[in-house]
């Protein structure tokens, strides 16, 4: 198998289990990025310049690049400004994030530790999808670990920065990973979205400046900040930096997580993923989360692993989650539960997601069931084609591509659905 | 109406907040009043609305609105089954099966001796380990084949 | 400014603005259901949606701002395209039964579902179906037509203040409701109603009762408080049917308090008075007017005979038009009396000798939104005056601060900077210490008559406080609330707030309490002369008996009456005195809309129209004439005040009553005192403030009274009468007193005011000060007690 250089699981081992702890982390250059800042009195500006070399992209789904996000935080303002980090993991078929909290937590705490610093933050939290109890916990120990060896607080390695780091669980609700959801729901509301604009990055958390970030965008700081961004975008391709985790589950052997070099071709992480389960053969897959359009497997084994690649083949790299589905799978079936999750998950607030969500759920549920129509398939993209665009949130977006993907690519087999009132596999 | 332990560690969740922001702890309040009590009564919500200086409809609210707390009594252990999409890919619905037909009831109904309840899960983040299954809200059960489901309930029969 | 373009057409917005902004100046509509002018921008319902160039995707016009250059088309096929998108969502799941809806006609969605709804739904399963919820006497619901806008949480958040409705659940499961079976008790839940674009709430008063369009809809001003709220009344078949707001920005806004909007129920009562009566050998019988009145001038003229001229007194409520009190005083002035009073809970009549003028507000109402800091001096605020709370409400949230001083600590539902909760008896000293505080802090003299109270009192850190709110800012005003104006030290309150004003340079006022607290001045429906005592009437004959004096069974020495609207139980300041002095009175001409109890003690009941059934005006708060007309003829053989108390003129043939309208009336009075707004001054003399000595530690009272006690409409109006803020009177007091007493919050206890006597449950309010209890007035269960404040006594039972 090929070597690739690793930034963020180098020396990470799941299953010994102390290596999380600070002290294996420093074994493993862990907090030298900090350090480095501190001792050589890095500017703010420096680091923010570095991030941009590496063209290091969100890697919370929508792939925004990191560095001019942190260059939008006013530099002038007096008063709190916060640093959030998204770990609201919630989009089925992403588990990376998880996985980064338990095993490396540190890593999260050095990258946002730089955040803080290059942005001028004091004070930051981290949001913990509410179903992965004990790695808040992990994190919560992390955190007083950090904090105990000066890591974290006031007068950090002591200079004269300070930064203070707080985990907020959610419990339950998919839409508070989007962005503005998860600061309502830090402020204890609700998780509805905000109408965009005005920015988090002017009117945030408390309607303070504010950042927000993906765990693994986090995770990712630390090595560029210890190796400099240029080596980091030469890991990866042009406008796609370095590397990244993908969560690769479904119809493999080896469901998990493998972080792999942007640009990796899939056939080389569906073998890293152990190869297809049984040996059967890939009929679709969607590459970036479910919200993802889906491609199919033929389309996909030609393509390679980063944004650029993906969206060329039809689809988007989203969070890097790898859904692998086989021959055996009805695509009816699949979009059923799909479409009822997104159902399930609007928060309720706009119109076109709220209405929209539950009606593309009742036709496609009824579909499956074998009391679907032929026009259906019309009107399952026309809803679709009312919601996307026309919402607060990409919520929308994420319940409308997915059924226009999957009535798309696989159209013969909802057809099949209508006309034999059952499934064709 | 809740135990000073509880309210301790309230009291911890509330000091990650500026002091004005309070209302910001409300998510930890409803989730450890939730793991006291079992469940969120209509007086639970009302104290947690006076505690944290919340109109009680905004708690009202919070707690409708995530998946995780209940707004009624449930039997002593919550078994969560995550169904969606990856986890179906790899048994999601094997267990949910597995646990419907040991237990005898379906989603959303209790256990006729008030032992377990059974629900629906959206994804947990945790789809490498399907089938995944969440005890009362805490604890992950990962790779939940048919044998790991007998013996988790066995032990939790005990 | 920014230059955007809209469908072709150039406008400037400010910048900050937004596109609907835009639209609106432009005159262009955008649909929309979630936007409203005076709610935050949710922008959630999407009806907006409009194509801006270069946008890849439609944007809602209520929460888009404004970007120079751009470009903007609202009906372009990409424009109409989502809108029709969006009301295909809507309607979904809207039931499509306008015929049997209560907001059918007068329906947003149905308007616009005209021109943006296709003909026929592509959506074959069930439809949603939300249950209703009990919100209250109110507020009905039928929640299956929520069309999830959130104005109404909007509301309760942003002007009511309080959140009593929220959005529970999420995606399309939720729903509008309140905290488990609680109802909606904000006093301007009513607005909601108003809100609501769709049949999801609906005034449960009115609900069934009629179609909009078989409704005529007429313009009136409210008759309530001293704010003069713009109505709409809606008639059907010459009844009152519904009552809604009317927009005037600088007056009301959009908005209506519960009472100004649920009290026309009490004009239709079954306790009007329909025909005049007369007390004929101790039993009354139903008469013609002419009987009617021609025994009235008997009556009175008999009193005149026997115990003089100064024996006749009149007493006009403060709720009834300028016209009414006007003639009310001239009629009695004619017969040659000066007895004449509106102020009818007012205590203290000692500076009516001081004043310079009519007292007013002091500021404008739109002034309110605009103040840095403003003092509150003894006022239930929200209660009397629930529209002026929500402006300084708004104000707060601009920055102000709102400083209080006050007997009770009632939740103003906004953020008070700083509140001097004292007894009534030390709110004199309190406002001493402010003003000590501020001559010490701005090293000045000080103001005249107060050097001696300043020497007495030494300043608390509230005090001090409160002078570094109202020194620290600019624009600031001192306003005094009803409990100032029915307290027995209004005069020395007032000296203390005129100077603390002199020396901070504010602007000070009364926040009236009725209709027509400033209109019974320019009435001259006062025993003194305020300003501009005409020729004929010399000043001699200007010193009348006020309403204390009048009622007080010690001091009085009238024996026939005329009350005009006046209901003495519960419309004056000691009811259990007034009650007395006129069940013992000769003779007692009750001209009214209601019978009451008005046969226990009148010997003639005149029936007159409230101001649905007549024409008049009232002067507001802030000095604001509003004239308006009848919406309904009157019931029965009632008739308007202003007639009646023309042809008791005619009757005795006096010079001057030949008017033809109530215009005829206005114009005399208001030309009469010239311009009379140049006299509105809240200056008074000041003379030298001593604090007052109060006897041995007593109990003291602290009397308000209930927001739907405060006039004979409103205390008929049945669904406000069922309100939480309807509840019985209790005797509250503070823990400390009630274990003093050994009682526990709700023991019944023994209440009594000098020979008057009642039982009421205790109530605990740790807010109030120790040594008070908190006993409503305005209310038949508390009519027997005396004055509203001053030494009450509280026993185990
Ligand atoms: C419905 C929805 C769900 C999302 N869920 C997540 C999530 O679970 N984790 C995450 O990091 N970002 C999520 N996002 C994206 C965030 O809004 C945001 O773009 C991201 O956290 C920014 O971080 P990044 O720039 O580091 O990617 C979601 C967005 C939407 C619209
Ligand atoms: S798109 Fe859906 S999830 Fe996003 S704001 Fe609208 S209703 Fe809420
Ligand atoms: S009016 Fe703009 S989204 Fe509702």
């Amino acid at each position: 198998m090929t070597e690739f250089t690793l930034t963020m699981t180098n020396g990470v081992n799941a299953s010994d289990p102390e290596n999380w702890r600070l002290k294996s982390y420093e074994r493993r250059e862990g907090y030298a990025a900090l350090k480095k800042i501190i001792s050589d009195r890095i500017s703010p500006e420096e680091i923010i310049e570095e991030v941009k070399k590496s063209a290091l992209r969100g890697r919370g789904g929508a792939g925004f690049p990191t560095g001019l996000k942190w260059s939008f935080m006013p530099k002038q303002y007096e008063g709190e400004k916060y640093l959030v980090c998204n770990s609201d993991e919630g989009e089925p078929g992403t588990f990376k994030d998880r996985d980064i909290m338990r095993y490396n937590p540190h890593i999260l705490i050095e990258g946002m530790l730089i955040a803080a610093y290059a942005m001028g933050v004091k004070t930051g939290y981290n949001y913990i999808h509410g179903e992965i109890w004990d790695t808040y916990l992990r994190m919560e120990e992390a955190i007083d670990e950090a904090r105990a060896a000066g890591y974290l607080g006031d007068r950090i390695l002591g200079s004269d920065f300070s930064f203070q780091l707080y985990n907020h669980h959610g419990y339950g609700a998919y839409i508070c990973g989007e962005e503005t959801a998860l600061l309502e729901s830090i402020e204890g509301k609700k998780g509805q979205p905000r109408f965009k604009p005005p920015f988090p990055a002017n009117y945030g958390l408390y309607g303070k400046p504010t950042t927000i970030n993906n765990t693994e965008t986090f995770a990712s700081v630390p090595w560029i900040i210890r190796n400099g961004g240029e080596k980091y975008l030469d890991l990866g391709k042009p406008n796609n930096g370095g590397t990244k985790l993908f969560s690769v589950s479904g119809h493999v052997n080896k469901p998990g997580n493998y972080e792999i070099p942007m640009g990796t071709p899939f056939s080389v992480l569906l073998e890293m993923a152990g190869g297809m389960r049984g040996g059967k053969k890939l009929k679709g897959c969607i590459p970036g989360g479910s919200s993802m359009p889906v491609l199919p497997g033929d389309v996909m084994m030609e393509t390679d692993m980063d944004y650029d690649s993906i969206a060329k083949a039809g689809s988007m790299l989203g969070s890097g989650a790898v859904i692998i589905m086989d021959e055996t799978t009805c695509m009816v079936k699949a979009l059923d539960r799909l479409s009822y999750f997104y159902f399930e998950e609007s928060c309720g607030q706009c119109t076109p997601c709220r209405e929209g969500t539950g009606w593309l759920y009742r036709i496609v549920n009824r579909i499956e069931n074998g009391k679907g129509c032929m026009e259906d398939l019309d009107l399952l993209d026309n809803i679709a084609d009312n919601i996307q665009g026309r919402t607060i949130c990409a919520l929308g977006d994420a319940a409308a591509m997915p059924v226009r993907a999957m009535v798309e690519h696989f159209r013969d087999e909802f057809i099949y659905h209508i006309e034999h009132k059952k499934c064709m596999v | 109406m809740l135990s000073s332990e509880s309210i301790k560690r309230i009291d911890r969740e509330i000091a990650k907040y500026p002091g004005d922001q309070k209302r910001s702890a409300v998510m930890s309040t409803l989730a450890i009043a939730q793991e006291e009590k079992g469940w969120l009564a209509t007086e639970t919500m009302d104290f947690v609305a006076e505690y944290l200086d919340m109109p009680p409809i905004a708690v009202y609210e919070v707690a409708t609105f995530y998946n995780m707390y209940d707004l009624e009594p449930l039997g002593k252990y919550k078994l969560t089954v995550c169904t969606n999409l990856p986890c179906a890919l790899s048994g999601g619905n094997n267990a949910a099966d597995h646990l419907k037909q040991k237990l005898g009831i379906g989603f959303n109904q209790t256990t006729p001796d008030g032992m377990f309840t059974l629900k629906e899960g959206e994804c947990m983040g945790s789809c490498g380990d399907a089938p995944v299954l969440l005890v009362n809200n805490r604890r992950m059960c990962s790779f939940m084949s048919n044998d790991e489901i007998d013996q988790l309930l066995q032990e939790l029969n005990k | 400014m920014i230059n955007i373009e809209i469908d072709g057409k150039q406008i400037s917005v400010p910048k900050g603005g937004t596109v609907m902004d835009g639209a609106k100046e432009l005159g262009i509509y955008i649909p929309h259901f979630c936007y409203h002018k005076k709610l935050s921008i949710a922008a959630n319902c999407r009806m907006c949606l409009v194509q801006v160039e270069k946008a890849p995707k439609p944007l809602p016009a209520c929460a888009t701002p404004v970007m120079e250059g751009m470009k903007v088309f609202t009906r372009t096929e990409q424009a109409i395209a989502a809108q029709k998108g969006v009301m295909e969502f809507l309607l979904i799941n809207h039931p499509l039964d306008c015929p049997i809806c209560d907001q059918g006609g007068e329906c947003q969605l149905q308007d616009l579902a005209v021109g943006y709804g296709a003909g026929e739904s592509r959506y074959t399963e069930d439809k949603r179906v939300v249950t209703n919820k009990n919100l209250g006497p109110l507020i009905s619901t039928d929640m299956t037509r929520c069309i999830h806008c959130t104005r109404c949480v909007r509301f309760g958040q942003e002007i009511a203040g309080i959140m009593e409705l929220g959005q529970a659940g999420r995606g399309e499961h939720s729903e509008i409701l309140s905290f488990v079976g609680k109802s909606v008790d904000s006093e301007l839940s009513g607005n909601m109603i108003d809100l609501c674009p769709v049949g999801a709430l609906v005034s449960k008063p009115f609900r069934y009762s009629a179609r909009s369009w078989e409704l005529s809809r007429r313009k009136s001003i409210s008759p309530h408080c001293g704010l003069g709220s713009n109505l709409v009344v809606q008639v059907k078949n010459n009844r009152v049917m519904r009552v809604l707001p009317r927009d005037n920005d600088v007056i009301n806004e959009c908005w209506l308090s519960d009472k100004d909007r649920f009290s026309y129920e009490g004009l239709n009562s079954e306790d009007r008075l329909s025909q005049p009566m007369i007390k004929r050998d101790g039993g009354w019988q139903v008469c013609s007017w002419e009987d009617a009145l021609a025994f009235a001038i008997d009556g009175l003229l008999a009193v005149k005979g026997k115990y003089g001229v100064q024996a006749i007194g009149a007493l006009g409520s403060p709720h009834s038009t300028l016209e009414e009190l006007y003639l009310l005083q001239k009629l009695v002035r004619a017969m040659g009396s000066s007895n004449v009073d509106h102020r009818l809970r007012q205590a203290d009549f000692r500076l009516d000798s001081q004043l310079q003028g009519v007292p007013w507000l002091g500021t404008s109402v739109d002034d309110l939104s605009k103040l840095d800091a403003v003092l509150i001096v003894g006022s239930t605020l929200r209660k009397d005056h629930p529209l002026i709370a929500q402006r300084l409400r708004q104000a707060v949230k601009e920055g102000a601060q709102l400083n209080v001083v006050n007997p009770h600590s009632d939740d103003l539902l906004t953020n008070v900077a700083n509140e001097a909760v004292v007894s009534p008896n030390a709110m004199v000293s309190t406002l001493a210490e402010i003003l000590k505080a501020l001559v010490q802090n701005k090293g000045v003299d000080a103001p005249k008559g107060t050097s001696a109270i300043i020497k007495m009192v030494t300043v608390t850190a509230v005090a001090r406080n409160i002078a570094t709110s109202l020194i620290d800012n600019k624009s600031v005003a001192i306003y005094l609330g009803n409990i100032a104006q029915h307290h027995p030290q209004y005069s020395e309150i007032l000296s203390l707030v005129q100077s603390i004003a002199r020396v901070i340079s504010a602007r000070f006022g009364m926040l009236g309490e009725a209709a027509n607290s400033v209109g019974g001045y320019v009435a001259n429906a006062v025993p003194m002369p305020v300003y501009n005592v005409t020729e004929e009437i010399k000043q001699s004959e200007w010193s009348g008996l006020n309403a204390s004096q009048m009622l007080d069974p010690g001091e009085s020495q009238c024996q026939g009456y005329m009350l005009l609207n006046v209901e003495p139980e519960y419309d004056v300041n000691n009811s259990r005195q007034a009650l007395r002095t006129l069940e013992t009175a000769a003779f007692v001409v009750s001209m009214n809309c209601f019978r009451g109890n008005a046969m226990d003690y009148s010997d003639v009941l005149l029936p007159i129209a409230p101001f649905t059934e007549t024409s008049g005006t009232f002067i507001n708060t802030e000095g604001r004439a509003q004239s308006f007309n009848g919406v309904v003829s009157p019931l029965g053989a009632a008739r308007p005040a202003w007639k009646v108390l023309r042809v008791m003129g005619n009757l005795q043939k006096f010079d001057g009553f030949e008017y033809e309208t109530s215009e005829h009336v206005r114009e005399e009075v208001l030309s009469e005192n010239g311009d009379f707004k140049g006299r509105l001054d809240n200056n008074l003399n000041v003379r030298d403030i001593k604090l007052p000595a109060f006897g041995e530690q007593v109990i003291q009272r602290i009397g308000e009274v209930p927001i739907y006690q405060a006039d004979s409409i409103v205390r008929r109006a049945e669904s406000l009468q069922q309100t939480s803020d309807s509840v019985e009177p209790r005797a509250w007091m503070s823990s400390v007193l009630l274990k003093k007493l050994g009682v526990s919050d709700g023991d019944v206890v023994k209440v009594s005011q000098g020979d008057g006597e009642i039982q009421l449950r205790a109530a605990c309010d740790d807010k109030l000060p120790l040594d008070c209890v908190r006993v409503a007035g305005a209310h038949s269960k508390t009519a027997v007690l005396g004055a509203m404040f001053g030494e009450i006594m509280v026993a185990k039972l």
